[in-house]
């Protein structure tokens, strides 16, 4: 059990680093009146962002891509997250073997 | 309306984190083994992540990890990393009126990708409790840490992850996740938008800054196809 100085000195950073962007948004609002533009663009940010994060895994190639399309196939079709998971994870499994 | 018991809120949070608990079990102990490979003490990775607690941001800081730390630079990479938070952030603060004002900007720590999306879904139906938040949160922050410890100890132990696909588990979590948000072919647009300028952003500026790019180009196509007869008139 050892501790390094740069190393928690990275800790005590990434940590503050990392609320401070999670406690700000709660600021950032008070004083804003939602409606209209602003408030149909913040609607549109959760879904946004969570397909922002992925974007660039599932274009990675056709075993991805594909997997992508069995995957979102079975969560339109509303099975249960573990189920969509698993289907994910077998099929790109099974694709990357395939292309592989 | 009823006002269901913090307990049974908490209960509901927890059962619908579960999934996203098992999904993450591999991630963390990848991460702690990762760590563990970079040199970072069993101690050193636990702390890391307890106290930063944001999966792709302690992927990319690991990536980057060189001894000694680069602190400054790790900062400021896990800022540009996490800065999509300030986004969910601000969504979420919309949502925390029947949520004890004290407790909001303490709780916003365990604010993560899986739970924030869990509260947006949520809010969509019912009010957001601070025992459905905590009961989301609590339990996945308790995983992830004692997971990296597993991790850091077990060491090299799993291999690759590529090899059991667990690097595209995190893609179709958010995939499933997605699906409780559509809406019709405003939601294609928006989710379209998103993932080109993503995919574009993260070859030509690379960084992390695609989240941030993609989530900004999602919300503006949806300002632009907000029809005006929706709009509540301005007091």
């Amino acid at each position: 059990m050892t501790l390094h100085w740069a190393t928690v000195l990275a800790i005590i950073g990434m940590g503050l680093a990392t609320y401070l962007t999670r406690v700000s948004g709660l600021f950032l609002m008070r004083a804003v009146n939602v409606r209209g533009r602003f408030k149909a663009a913040l609607d549109a940010l959760p879904p946004a962002i969570l397909m922002a994060v992925i974007a660039p895994t599932i274009t990675a190639g056709w075993a991805e891509a594909i997997a992508t399309v069995i995957t979102a196939t079975a969560a339109v079709v509303r099975l249960p997250l573990i189920v969509v998971l698993l289907t994910g994870l077998a099929s790109i499994l099974v694709l990357r073997y395939a292309f592989g | 309306m009823q006002r269901a018991s913090s307990r049974s809120e908490f209960v509901q949070g927890l059962l619908d984190i579960i999934p996203v608990i098992v999904a993450a079990f591999p991630i963390a102990l990848l991460w702690g083994t990762l760590a563990a490979g970079k040199g970072l003490s069993t101690l050193e990775a636990s702390l890391m992540s307890a106290a930063v607690f944001a999966g792709a941001a302690q992927f990319v800081a690991i990536e980057l990890w060189s001894d000694p730390a680069p602190w400054l630079f790790l900062t400021v990479t896990v800022f540009i990393v996490n800065i999509r938070h300030v986004l969910m952030g601000a969504s979420l603060a919309r949502h925390m009126g029947d949520i004890p004002s004290g407790w909001r900007a303490p709780i916003m720590f365990l604010m993560a990708d899986e739970n924030w999306a869990f509260c947006e879904r949520r809010v969509l139906k019912q009010p957001l409790t601070i025992g459905y938040y905590l009961g989301l949160g609590l339990p996945m922050i308790t995983v992830w840490v004692s997971c990296t410890v597993i991790g850091a100890l077990a060491g090299q132990l799993l291999g690759d992850p590529k090899a059991y696909g667990f690097d595209f588990a995190m893609a179709a979590m958010f995939i499933a996740i997605l699906a409780g948000f559509w809406k019709g072919s405003r939601t294609a647009a928006v989710l379209g938008a998103s993932a080109a300028v993503a995919a574009a952003a993260k070859i030509t500026i690379g960084g992390a800054w695609f989240i941030v790019l993609g989530g900004l180009a999602g919300a503006g196509v949806a300002a632009l196809l907000h029809a005006e007869k929706e709009e509540v008139p301005a007091t």
